[in-house]
């Protein structure tokens, strides 16, 4: 009995019992495209975050104030962290030759004004090095002039979304607002930027950091983004203002982090959750599979007299295993595609619905659902073509 | 040749034995035609299951053209079953959702014969049957005795040395069931070895021989032409029953 005889006998007897063979391919479809959708959310998910990070540009390293380390001293008598100042800044500046630019930065929440309109936004201290190193782009106007860090300046630069709610119409550059109890005189508008790193830059105001600082009344800043010459520069550079820093205060309290380094732990928590979420969606394939058997089983015991024919004509064990396991494999096959197809609908709606959302499945996930489905056939059809297998041909004959 | 040799079977049915078969000892000749009655239960259908190699007997020997079939195990049995006899049944057993023809293709199928081969012995055995028109019509779009010629086409398509038909005309009118005992006589005719299971001593008449099973034993053997002695020893044992 050839393989092509074995699936046209196979697929002939699905065809006998449509609505039934339906319903089950029905049931492996739906796991298939849960599998599908649902790793294609994760995936894109994943895809999300690195965009956003590769946004602010990869050859990146983020001084934070403040060690992550657990120690050994009684609480109370370890040393507060030194504040991070803009003097450190300057001196990494100058001191830390992988360093192509550096953006000290401060960062708190104000309320901007303008006549009756007001909105309470993000504020953020910059200074002109923050357009490269932010990747921030400008729509109108010029972004923070090249001052000195520690000069402040009345100046500031709104997000899109904050200049056309305080200037509806109208345009915000050379008019005066309030930030706080401060008037800077509007100098630019960013163009349309979305959230970055979880700070939404179409709701900002852009301040120079000295000014942001007395602002907020801090004396320390927020962090210090670097951008180092080339990628193959992040670790030294990393290194070298570890050693500056420590150098300076005397001990090692600051963090510092490499955009490799984030975007890698991101990746892989992304990535997890995918699997996880790829396993949740794979159990109803599993309760899929329990359908299917179901259905051989019935489909079994409903040709007991065909079986009993078979052996009569000559079948072999082998034989009569083939033709239902194939079948169980046909109805899963089939669902299989099936889910694949409603899977990529469900994913091309989800896109539709969230452009942002580069929502993908990961070829790993379609090629292990339609394994798995295709597995799930196989391993669930074999009870049904063993007991088939396994009647006695006189009984079987007579039905019973 | 068949040769059977104090052959028995017993089944266990809610824990007490029958004895379907006791010791029954035959020999069959290559071509012959042996019809074999009994009242219900004798044992007719167990000894055509294991003159066919469905069943096994509990004891005794059984020869099948020289080669002895108890100690053949499964495999074995299914190439037997495949290449040197074939069964024809009562209720036709045809595959509903296959033609005549896909029907009649089907044990070519488990023999693993080329699907173009198996199209044209099929066809040519549904011609011989007087079937041909008929071979892309399913079970359900035929007669009775239609089915049953099918059923006989599928039967010997493989060329068997025996056929075995248990009641083959049982569910047919009187016209079609002498239209199927002619097409078996003629096969029989060419050395086909028949051997039918029938109530019917109107079939059982036309065998060169009969045998009549009662409790699972032999109890009479005489030709065809002497049902009359059989239907007799039948009538007494119903009676005496």
């Amino acid at each position: 009995m050839s393989t092509l005889d074995v699936l046209v006998f196979a697929a002939r007897a699905l065809r006998g019992h449509r609505l039934r063979t339906g319903l089950s391919l029905l049931g492996v479809a739906i796991g298939v495209a849960a599998v599908v959708t649902l790793t294609a959310l994760g995936e894109g998910a994943r895809r999300y975050v690195l965009a956003q990070f590769a946004s602010v540009g990869t050859n990146m390293v983020a001084v934070l104030p403040g060690k992550t380390e657990t120690t050994g001293a009684m609480p109370g008598f370890g040393g507060v962290p030194h504040d991070l100042t803009l003097d450190d800044a300057l001196a990494v500046a100058r001191g830390v030759r992988e360093v192509d630019k550096l953006a000290p930065m401060v960062v708190g929440t104000e309320t901007v004004a303008f006549g009756e309109r007001r909105r309470q936004v993000a504020l953020m201290g910059a200074t002109h090095e923050a357009l490269e190193v932010r990747r921030l782009g400008i729509a109108h106007g010029r972004f923070l002039p090249p001052l000195a860090w520690d000069r402040g300046a009345p100046v500031a630069v709104l997000g899109a979304r904050l200049a056309q709610e305080l200037f509806p119409g109208n345009d915000p550059l050379g008019q005066v607002v309030r930030v706080g109890d401060w008037r800077m005189r509007v100098i630019g508008v960013l163009e349309p930027l979305g959230q970055q790193l979880g700070l939404d830059m179409d709701d900002v105001v852009i301040v120079p950091v000295a000014t942001a600082m007395k602002m907020l009344n801090r004396a320390g800043l927020f962090r210090l983004l670097i951008q180092v010459r080339t990628h193959a520069d992040l670790e030294r550079a990393k290194q070298a203002v570890v050693r500056l820093i420590t150098e300076r205060h005397g001990e090692e309290d600051v963090t510092v982090i490499t955009q490799d380094a984030v975007i890698s732990a991101f990746s892989s928590i992304l990535g997890a959750l995918t699997m996880a979420l790829g396993g949740i969606a794979a159990v109803s394939l599993a309760v899929a599979g329990v359908g299917i058997m179901n259905v051989m089983l019935v489909s079994v015991s409903e040709r007991t007299r065909e079986v009993g024919l078979l052996k009569a004509l000559g079948a072999g064990r082998r034989q009569i295993l083939a033709a239902f396991l194939t079948e169980a494999i046909l109805i899963s096959s089939a669902g299989g595609l099936l889910g694949l197809a409603l899977g990529w609908v469900a994913v091309e709606v989800l896109v539709a619905i969230y452009p942002a959302l580069p929502a993908s499945p990961p070829l790993w996930a379609v090629a292990a659902a339609f394994s798995l489905s295709v597995g799930t056939g196989a391993v669930f059809g074999v009870l049904p073509a063993r007991r088939a297998t396994r009647l006695d041909p006189v009984a079987a004959l007579a039905g019973r | 040749m068949i040769r059977l040799d104090a052959i028995s079977r017993s089944y266990d049915v809610g824990g007490e034995a029958v004895h379907a078969l006791v010791d029954v000892t035959e020999v069959i000749e290559s071509g012959e035609y042996l019809a074999i009655m009994g009242p219900s239960g004798s044992g007719k259908s167990t000894l055509l299951h294991v003159l066919g190699c469905l069943d096994r007997p509990d004891r005794g020997r059984y020869e099948l053209d020289g080669r002895e079939v108890g100690i053949l195990d499964e495999a074995e049995l299914t190439l037997v079953r495949r290449h040197t006899i074939g069964f024809v049944f009562q209720f036709f057993h045809l595959v509903p959702r296959l033609s005549a023809c896909e029907n009649v293709e089907l044990p070519m199928v488990f023999a693993g014969i080329p699907a173009a081969e198996r199209r044209a012995r099929a066809l040519a055995r549904l011609t011989a049957v007087g079937l041909e028109p008929r071979a892309q019509h399913r079970p359900d779009q035929l007669s009775g005795g239609e089915r049953q010629r099918v059923a006989l086409a599928r039967a010997t398509v493989l060329e068997p040395k025996l056929l075995l038909a248990d009641e083959p005309t049982g569910n047919l009118d009187t016209t079609s069931g002498r239209h199927v005992l002619e097409i078996l006589e003629q096969m029989n005719a060419k050395g086909l070895t028949l051997i039918v299971v029938t109530h019917d001593p109107a079939v059982a008449r036309r065998a060169r021989r009969v045998l009549v099973l009662k409790d699972g034993r032999v109890v009479y053997r005489g030709s065809g032409s002497r049902i009359h002695e059989a239907v007799e020893l039948l009538s007494a044992a119903e009676n005496g029953s």
